[in-house]
């Protein structure tokens, strides 16, 4: 059963400046007395008693301020942070796509880069050789594939880490803004493959700034603020209460019937 | 660790990678790792000879080997200091086992270690006749029985370096990353380990000094964890006597290391990706 939980969970992060870091100062702290000793460090605290519980077909949409702990958040599900305090559970094959130029050579082909994420998402060579077709035609990148990644632009890489991780039937998706270089055309297409994707078994969870593409990928949302949630609920009322307006106001009646939502959120019509 | 074991796929190409990496573009790509090596071990081997007025067709070998298990030495030690601290970005933005930065920094080590044995190999064809007969090396007391089946010792000894230099990268990997004076410090006293250690002179030499017997000067070779494991290596490819007592010490220092090892890996796992 796919699942996430986390428990009162902290990220803190000690920063050690150039000093503090060294084998020197503790080693004079102890000395001198107690400069420099571990309790000195300044600590930021990224995340503070975050309590989420997401289950099979949750669609989650984060959203807050810049430096709100979304990007941190992310990671806490993803399991690359552990939270200093409290506890977090998940169960369930994770494909995050943060960082598009993380993991990814500049100097190697698609192909090659392909097969490298696939191997880092954790399947084996066969299985990613079998899916490489697939991928080269939902990119829609043709011969581009095999030429190195440095000549591509940033739509084109996010469509080669959107083809790998959509392709590798992930339990959990995690995606961090940058997805926003897509075309429209290209974003419709990953629309169908993401909606597939967690229909079938799974979790979403993106962080973005654009309305539409929350509208597009989410149903409920959860609002990051300092680092603590300050609500969480479905996608229409986090985003009316952070941003002040219906996120669906503007939408044409064609895509709302699409997404299967009512022009007018009942009772509050005059916002 | 036993999900880094499973992703073997993943470093192992991503050791390839990153040799092919190195070479993109240049002609003969990944010869030059065996082509520099050549030149430094015919270099070295050449000086070295003559300063301590050895014979060349049994001490350049000597040096050849001896440089080439220092080298996989030199990489895992310097490399694995900064093992995690050169993947900041794939650790903060991909989950993946600690362990895999690791066994792709080891396993890149390993394949630049073969393309360097075929340094050893070409010197062992042009000094074959010297080698297999029995010889002794300037100021050795015993004389050594030449090259023989002996040889596939150099196997479980060299397997034995590389399940050390796992347990190496791990723990230095670990301090450095949260110590960062740990890769400077080492980085300076390499060059210092390299002169001190048996490798472009022989222990045999300072039995001129002792007469023979155990003495404090022999201890400068004995006290040197690198001269045991260089010597279980490089004793049989070069069908060197070869005394028990150096694989008892690398054993030891196996299972001490990977004891400490494991216990900076439960500990401070999880911390690796914040002091990143």
């Amino acid at each position: 059963m796919v699942s996430i939980d986390v428990w009162n969970a902290s990220v803190d992060f000690p920063i050690f400046d150039a000093k503090s870091r060294s084998l020197k100062k503790l080693a004079l702290g102890k000395v001198g007395g107690k400069i420099g000793s571990e309790g000195r460090i300044p600590i930021i605290e990224a995340l503070h008693d975050i309590n989420i519980s997401l289950r099979h077909g949750d669609r989650v949409g984060l959203v807050g301020h810049n430096g709100a702990g979304k990007s941190t958040l992310l990671r806490l599900l993803a399991g690359i942070y552990e939270p200093t305090r409290g506890s977090s559970r998940i169960q369930g094959k994770i494909a995050p796509v943060f960082d598009l130029g993380v993991g990814m050579d500049p100097e190697i082909s698609g192909y090659e880069n392909i097969m490298i994420r696939g191997l880092f998402l954790g399947m084996t060579r066969k299985e990613m050789e079998k899916r490489v077709d697939d991928i080269a035609e939902f990119t829609e990148l043709g011969d581009y594939l095999s030429m190195p990644l440095r000549t591509y632009s940033t739509g084109m890489r996010v469509r080669l880490a959107l083809g790998v991780v959509t392709s590798i039937d992930p339990e959990i998706l995690l995606l961090d803004e940058g997805i926003g270089a897509v075309d429209a055309a290209f974003l419709e297409k990953a629309r169908d493959r993401l909606n597939d994707l967690v229909k079938r078994s799974g979790i979403l969870v993106f962080a973005s700034h654009s309305d539409d593409f929350l509208v597009e990928l989410c149903n409920t949302a959860i609002w990051m603020d300092e680092g603590r949630v300050k609500m969480q609920g479905s996608l229409r009322e986090v985003v009316r209460t952070y941003k002040g307006r219906d996120p669906y106001e503007h939408l044409s009646p064609e895509t709302l019937e699409r997404i299967g939502q009512s022009p007018v959120l009942s009772g509050n019509g005059g916002e | 660790m036993r999900d880094a074991w499973r992703q073997r796929e993943l470093w192992g190409h991503l050791g390839w990678q990153d040799i092919k990496q190195r070479y993109r573009r240049s002609v003969i790509g990944p010869l030059w790792i065996t082509i520099s090596m050549g030149t430094t071990a015919l270099a070295l081997g050449l000086l070295y000879s003559t300063l301590l007025g050895q014979e060349l067709a049994t001490f350049l070998p000597y040096v050849t080997v001896g440089f080439i298990v220092w080298n996989f030495i030199l990489g895992v030690v310097t490399e694995g200091t900064e093992v995690f601290i050169a993947n900041e970005g794939l650790i903060k933005h991909l989950p993946a086992p600690m362990t895999v930065h690791v066994l792709r920094m080891v396993w890149r080590q390993v394949l630049f270690f073969v393309h360097n044995l075929a340094v050893y190999v070409v010197v062992l064809a042009v000094f074959f006749p010297a080698l297999t007969e029995q010889y002794k090396m300037e100021g050795d007391v015993v004389t050594h029985p030449g090259i023989s089946w002996t040889i596939v010792l150099a196997i479980p000894a060299f397997a034995l370096l590389v399940v050390n230099a796992v347990w190496v990268a791990i723990l230095f990997g670990i301090i450095s990353t949260r110590f960062r004076d740990i890769p400077p410090v080492i980085h300076s006293f390499i060059n210092l380990i390299f002169f001190m250690t048996p490798i472009v002179w022989h222990v045999g030499v300072l039995n001129k000094f002792t007469e023979g017997d155990g003495n404090w000067k022999i201890l400068i070779a004995e006290f040197n964890p690198l001269y045991h494991f260089l010597e279980i290596v490089r004793a049989p490819l070069l069908g060197q006597v070869q005394d028990w007592h150096h694989w008892v010490v690398v054993g030891a220092f196996t299972v001490v290391g990977w004891a400490l090892a494991l216990v900076a890996l439960r500990n401070y796992r999880a911390r690796v990706s914040y002091w990143v």
